[in-house]
């Protein structure tokens, strides 16, 4: 009975730090816990934090993740270069083909190989497909998580298209493999170009379509405005990358500052935010499909009709798979690739590349032979997690969502 | 040698154990003592001015004297290079000064190389398991003495359906 007594009079105490409040009764103030996830809705995958609240604003949160853990990295120590492939796939599973240019450009820098000319415009296009699918998918699932259901729709509505092409080229939707170290797997077709084409004239006005239903809806900009600002400075401590930091008004993109693939050849601008907050991310996504539009219109004007589109390295890269089954060289080539991998020289390499969640990079540690000694990854998404305590602070649980979502976290690729 | 290594020995000459240079990557190999301040002062000097982290990660050696390798990779906005920072740590004396307080992304890199590998970073704020659970205790899954099949502990899981009840 007698801590009863106390809390009532806590409860009815007043609270001298609030004098307009004097007369009133205020209610006790205490610190709350609470588990957020791992199974909530909006956690993208199994993530589960724990907020310090007080009343509903946040005061600390601590992060615990690992949950989706598989150990890919020590798995790519007992696989040959090749096998990691489709490691690679599972890491980021909503945006596969990203994962594999970085994986196979970085394998390719250990290497010293030449991509052909066709295979770089190649790798381009898909990957910037990626990247609209990629930022797609982020857009309707944030504008769900926020509250505005109708986006996630019509955003994926467009995806299924794209995921089609996929679905033609190399027959999977979300886990490709596609990519291969020196090269593509397979050429488009002449149908799949057609489509291409036809969609860069189809996808434009669809992005108008979306920002008509966010930008003038006033739950989405008192949801992303202001909301979760990171400055420029803390934004580079603490190794945030793509449109997050780009957000902050950074223009960090790799592919103007260590420009790969077909993207030297291609004239494209870096959007960049002023405000650093949720809604300047929100921008940046959508300005980014637009460019990826003028990316690959610009490759497919200048792409070489004719061409390899695999470089001619028989020590490391695969033969055509049509030669496989009808000459017994290219045969054998295959399979001694596969079963034992090719002879890597000793070195290390770091390779980061910009995929659509920020700097995806892979450092690769070799002493010879045919696996790597030591893989690394370099994964946005666990180290933007790295700053939600910093950005969450002093903002209420409702825009916890809102900040994971604006990294556009994927648990698989954050726990690897 | 590359003009960043360069400046760095001429700064810290005691320092500089090794500079190595492949494919383009510059990576030195700094004594575990001056790690904090060689990093502090890529931070801070306007002419290195190391103002984005890239990655934390570590290198197991068992047969070597010095075991573990760690790694630091920081890269410049404005001057647009990027440089390895590497340390040795020997196995029985397990720890190295953390970078925290010059990049705060280190705070969660670091841990993860601390979880993957059991090496102690001094001054960590928050030195915990991060991928593995809190209660795991087999050990530090990305050594090389660990075997990829794990040391049991996941046979003992009860999964439903499974069991004799």
């Amino acid at each position: 009975m007698a801590h009863l007594e106390d809390q009532r009079e806590t409860i009815y105490k007043v609270d001298p730090e609030h004098p307009g409040t004097k007369d009133l009764p205020i209610l006790r103030s205490e610190e709350l816990l609470l588990n957020m996830g791992p199974q909530h809705p909006a956690t993208h995958g199994v993530l589960k934090v724990i907020l310090d609240l007080e009343g509903e604003r946040i005061t600390k949160s601590t992060v615990v993740m690992g949950f989706l853990h598989r150990g890919v990295e020590k798995l790519a120590e007992f696989g040959t270069y090749h096998q990691f492939i489709p490691h690679t796939d599972r890491l980021d599973y909503v945006c596969a083909m990203y994962n594999n240019f970085a994986y196979c450009r970085a394998v390719e820098k250990l290497m010293n190989i030449e991509i052909p000319e066709r295979a770089e415009y190649l790798r381009t296009i898909v990957a910037e497909v990626q990247r609209i699918i990629g930022h797609l998918f982020w857009l309707g699932t944030q504008a769900l998580d926020i509250g505005a259901m109708t986006v996630f729709f019509y955003t994926f509505r467009d995806r299924e298209i794209l995921l089609d092409w996929f679905d033609e080229l190399c027959g999977a939707r979300l886990t490709t493999s596609w990519y291969r170290i020196g090269g593509v797997e397979r050429d488009f077709t002449d149908s799949l170009e057609d489509k291409v084409r036809r969609f860069l004239d189809y996808f434009p006005p669809k992005i108008d379509e979306y920002v008509v239903f966010l930008e003038k809806n006033r739950i989405w900009l008192a949801r992303t405005v202001g909301v979760a600002v990171i400055t420029a400075e803390d934004a580079l401590s603490f190794g945030l990358s793509g449109p997050t930091l780009r957000g902050s008004g950074v223009d960090y993109d790799l592919r103007k500052y260590e420009s790969y693939g077909a993207y030297p050849k291609c004239e494209f601008s870096v959007p960049v935010g002023r405000n650093g907050d949720t809604y300047d991310r929100y921008w940046i996504r959508i300005e980014e499909m637009r460019e990826s539009i003028k990316i690959v219109r610009q490759c497919m004007e200048q792409i070489p009709k004719e061409g390899a589109i695999m470089a001619d390295v028989p020590s490391v890269t695969l033969p055509p798979k049509d030669r496989v089954f009808t000459n017994l060289e290219s045969m054998i080539q295959q399979f001694k690739l596969f079963s034992q991998g090719f002879d890597a020289p000793a070195g290390e390499v770091y390779c980061g590349t910009e995929a659509h969640k920020g700097e995806l990079g892979f450092y690769i540690v070799s002493t010879g032979g045919g696996n790597p000694y030591r893989l690394k990854i370099r994964s946005p998404s666990f180290i933007h997690m790295g700053a939600f305590d910093h950005m969450a602070r002093g903002y209420m649980i409702a825009d916890a969502v809102t900040i994971f979502g604006s990294y556009d976290i994927v648990m698989g690729e954050c726990d690897r | 040698m590359h003009s960043l290594a360069e400046s760095i020995q001429t700064r810290f000459p005691q320092g500089v154990v090794s500079v190595y240079e492949w494919r383009g990557d510059i990576a030195v190999t700094i004594t575990r003592d001056q790690v904090h301040d060689v990093c502090r002062y890529l931070r801070d000097d306007p002419s290195m001015d190391f103002d984005y982290m890239v990655h934390v990660s570590s290198v197991d050696w068992p047969d070597e004297e010095e075991r573990f390798e760690v790694v630091w990779e920081v890269y410049s906005i404005r001057h647009r290079h990027r440089i390895r920072i590497k340390t040795r740590v020997p196995e029985h004396n397990c720890y190295v000064d953390s970078m925290t307080d010059v990049w705060r992304g280190a705070e969660f890199m670091e841990r993860e190389v601390f979880d993957m590998m059991g090496i102690r970073f001094k001054n960590h704020p928050d030195l915990r398991r991060i991928l593995m659970p809190d209660e795991y205790n087999e050990g530090w899954p990305l050594r090389k003495d660990f075997p990829l099949q794990g040391k049991g502990w996941r046979d003992t899981f009860d999964f439903l359906g499974e069991g004799t009840n």
